[in-house]
């Protein structure tokens, strides 16, 4: 038995692999289900109704599927390019803060038709800095930046929590670490009366067409992809390598900071250090999840919300731990790794 | 030799798709002999040679060693029975010694005694008895090719190999490493162990075998004895027509359109060209000959604008340049052929027509207010298609699918579409097969007779004298003053190839 590499990928394969991989990952979080003595079935069912069952709760799945299409997006733009941003969560923090501190006092007397873009703008310049400084120590020393943009995610919660502790602590929170609150002025409107859903989730969408766009059809696309593929040939085709790497750790960085000032203006207002559960992270599931496509970050970030929010639902009925959706979110990256593998090769006998 | 043959293929037939990759063949090798597999790309004399080492299971067809058969499809079997594989791209390990790498493999995984000692002994004295010379405790990756080379032999030998097969064992030697291992295989059939080499070099098959097998199109051809063949035969039986080198015509050079005066690179804190100087003229073909690695590689990135230099003067179409950019060169209409296609030349992800244009992309001709204009660049890939004979793909096709030789051409067909004033080619036809080689001449040359100056990097003898007009030789760095190729004989080119002028410009100085 060997590995044959496939000269082609069939369409149905690009398909079939991220929905053959949620259903064995289904199927393996399923094991721990019926190991926790509850129907398995019902338990899947108890998801589905808790993340859509009711206005309420479809609304709320996909409220959190907002800042995961922008981490996804974040991560899979990235990968794209072979620059290892794993800081997505750092970037989101660093968004979120900066919006407060100008969104606060600073801005705060500026009309929401200023101040929004103002501090949408301001929320991805802080990702963008914040990923720079990895990609410098790179191009500059070749220090890999899967480690360092990771441990920076550390500093950043760090230096938020520092803020929110300190200057931009609210001095009405009873003591709580909890940040002032921006201004009415900059927070986002809501999609649906009586949700949490606001217009973040339209913006999310266009962005992700925005940068499917920008990867398929602009020069910039092209040579992003080309340097991801192969550096040395991208060189010798005239690529500006590092220049290219800049602009895609932007786009990266940008998206990542714009995900945290999105959450704040659109869901809390203002900053704790659990206003992300990890989005930065999930992100680099659903961009894995998508093939790193942009498109298909829509539908993984759908889906990886939809597990997170309609666990709490099967949590509540059955009496099942929600650690079981981080479980299955985390196990379908590792089949839709396997996944993948099988559309570039196939066994033969 | 009459003893009974070491080993025997009878009837091995494999298909692949729609591909027969084996048809039907049968050959066997004796004791001490050296069997030479002759044959284009994609002629089947890999497969065959996967399939004798249980890579592949066969369609049909059985393999006898000494007599007995051996089961399909198990490397270990074909281990165990006697069988040696050295792979053209080594499986060894660049972070681990070469007595770990020859050991890899042959201790129990649960044994908690080391066997180093014992290993480290019997290395020693494997490598003494053929004369392949290595250190037990040096890093494999801080060894050159040529030595990686012989640790995966004596990687082979270590198993006990009475039978070893080499696929393409020179392709990543130069001559003098290549010459070494054919001494070392002689002495190896000497003493009782039967090789096979794969290998699509007329000169080596002729010089090193005692008897050549000729596969074309997954069949055997022919079987001749070295001694009883000529280069010539071997070379129509292998392509199955008369392949005749287009030839040069005589030509009136014109202006010097490039020059470099007294060049010094530096790179990574090494001089890697010292003080070189040639000139290159409009219609006229400038062959810089040379064993591998006395800096080719850095002479064709200096001018395909990938390296600067600290020292000296280059001057474009006579006016002097401070600076050389990838960008500039292809503004200023200079084609470039990079030294490796696959690493440097193309993208193998990418569509053919991304390949074709990718390093024009930012011109207004392919893209406008930083939009790829997709159907401008299909259509340049589609005439570069047609123009140039690319088999195997159209514009969308995924590079990676075209072979060696279709490749080649359209790196060549994209820097010759639009008649540059120089063509910068280094190494045009490493590894390609002789059909290829032949197109990629006629191009270059006709490329030539429209008036482009031509600056041939190249390690093939034969190619350098039948497309230069003038010749120099690149030694450690430095470039021998040139030679006018009507003069060149080869007892004259080996003496500047070894640096015999650069002693007497050290007299005359």
């Amino acid at each position: 038995m060997r590995l044959e590499r496939r000269d082609h990928r069939p369409l149905y394969l690009v398909v079939a692999a991220p929905v053959g991989a949620v259903i064995a990952a289904l199927a393996i979080a399923g094991i721990l289900i019926a190991l926790a003595g509850a129907p398995v079935f019902e338990a899947y069912w108890r998801i589905l109704t808790g993340a859509f069952g009711t206005r309420l709760s479809a609304t709320e799945t996909l409220t959190r599927a907002t800042p995961l299409m922008l981490t996804g997006l974040a991560a899979a733009v990235a990968f794209r390019a072979r620059l290892w941003n794993i800081g997505a969560e750092g970037q989101f923090y660093l968004g979120a803060i900066t919006v407060v501190a100008l969104g606060s006092k600073l801005l705060a007397g500026l009309p929401a038709a200023l101040l929004i873009p103002a501090l949408l703008v301001a929320g991805a310049v802080a990702g963008m800095v914040l990923i720079l400084v990895p990609l410098w120590l790179r191009l500059r020393f070749s220090v890999d930046e899967v480690v360092t943009s990771l441990l920076l995610n550390f500093v950043a919660l760090l230096f938020v929590s520092m803020l929110i502790d300190g200057v931009l602590k609210d001095p009405l929170a009873f003591g709580w670490p909890q940040s002032m609150p921006v201004s009415d002025h900059a927070l986002l409107p809501k999609l649906v009366a009586r949700s949490r859903l606001h217009v973040g989730f339209i913006i999310a969408i266009v962005i992700a067409f925005a940068v499917y766009f920008l990867q398929s059809r602009t020069v910039f696309g092209l040579r992003s992809r080309a340097a991801g593929l192969n550096p040395a040939g991208a060189v010798f085709a005239g690529v500006p390598l590092g220049m290219t790497l800049v602009k895609v750790a932007c786009l990266s960085g940008g998206l990542a900071g714009l995900a945290g000032a999105i959450e704040v203006m659109g869901v809390k207002g203002y900053v704790t250090t659990d206003l992300s559960p990890g989005f930065g992270y999930s992100g680099i599931i659903v961009a894995m999840l998508a093939n790193l496509h942009p498109i298909g970050v829509i539908a993984a970030a759908l889906f990886t919300a939809t597990v997170f929010v309609g666990a709490d639902g099967m949590s509540r009925a059955l009496g099942i731990p929600t650690y079981i959706a981080d479980v299955t979110v985390a196990v379908s990256l590792l089949t839709m790794l396997i996944a993948l593998f099988f559309t570039q090769y196939r066994i033969r006998r | 030799m009459t003893s009974a043959p070491v080993l025997q293929l009878d009837n091995i037939s494999k298909r692949f798709g729609a591909i027969q990759a084996n048809d039907d063949i049968s050959l066997s090798l004796a004791k001490g002999e050296v069997l030479a597999l002759l044959g284009e790309n994609g002629a089947g004399k890999t497969t065959l040679m996967s399939i004798l080492f249980g890579h592949y299971v066969p369609d049909a067809g059985t393999i006898h060693i000494e007599g007995s058969e051996l089961p399909a499809g198990r490397p270990r079997a074909a281990i165990r029975a006697g069988i040696g594989m050295v792979h053209q791209h080594f499986s060894l390990a660049p972070n681990l010694t070469v007595l770990e790498n020859v050991m890899t493999g042959t201790e129990k995984l649960w044994s908690f005694k080391s066997e180093r000692t014992a290993g480290r002994a019997r290395l020693l004295s494997i490598a003494s008895r053929f004369g392949l010379g290595v250190n037990p405790d040096a890093r494999l990756g801080d060894l050159s090719v040529g030595e990686q080379q012989r640790v995966e032999i004596l990687k082979a030998l270590y198993n006990d190999a009475r039978i070893l097969i080499l696929d393409e064992p020179t392709a990543v030697l130069t001559n003098i490493e290549a010459e070494r291992l054919f001494q070392t295989l002689r002495e190896m059939a000497r003493q009782g162990l039967s090789l096979i080499f794969i290998s699509h070099k007329l000169d080596e098959v002729i010089s090193a075998a005692d008897r050549v097998v000729v596969l074309r199109g997954g069949k055997v051809v022919a079987e001749r004895r070295t001694g009883e063949t000529s280069k010539a035969e071997l070379a129509e039986l292998m392509v199955g027509r008369r392949v005749t080198r287009p030839v040069r015509e005589a030509s009136t050079p014109g202006a010097v359109v490039f020059e470099a005066v007294g060049v010094t690179v530096t790179d990574g804190g090494q001089e890697r060209l010292r003080d070189i100087s040639f000139q290159l003229h409009a219609g006229e073909t400038l062959g810089i000959i040379g064993v591998s690695g006395n800096g080719q590689a850095t002479l064709s990135h200096l001018v395909s604008g990938l390296v600067g230099w600290s020292r000296g003067d280059i001057m474009l179409f006579g006016r002097p340049v401070t600076d050389v950019s990838v960008e500039s060169l292809i503004d200023a209409g200079i084609g470039r052929i990079p030294e490796d296609r696959n690493k440097e030349g193309a993208i193998g992800e990418l569509a053919v027509w991304e390949n074709a244009v990718l390093e024009r992309i930012a011109s207004p001709r392919f893209s406008r207010h930083g939009l790829v204009d997709r159907k401008a660049g299909m259509a340049f890939a589609q005439e570069i298609i047609a123009e140039f004979d690319i088999r195997g793909g159209g514009p969308s096709t995924r590079t990676r699918l075209l072979s060696g030789g279709n490749m080649q051409k359209l790196i060549l067909g994209r820097n010759l579409h639009d008649r540059p004033k120089i063509l910068i080619a280094a190494q045009p036809t490493r590894g390609l097969d002789e059909g290829a080689v032949a197109a990629v001449h006629a191009r270059i040359l006709q490329a030539r007779k429209e008036g482009t100056a031509v600056l041939l990097i190249s390690e093939d003898l034969d190619e350098v004298i039948g497309l230069a007009d003038r010749i120099q030789a690149i030694v450690k760095g430095r470039l021998s003053p040139p030679i006018d190729a009507q003069s060149a004989d080869p007892r004259k080119l080996g003496l500047m190839m070894s640096g015999e002028w650069m002693s007497e410009a050290q007299h005359a100085s």
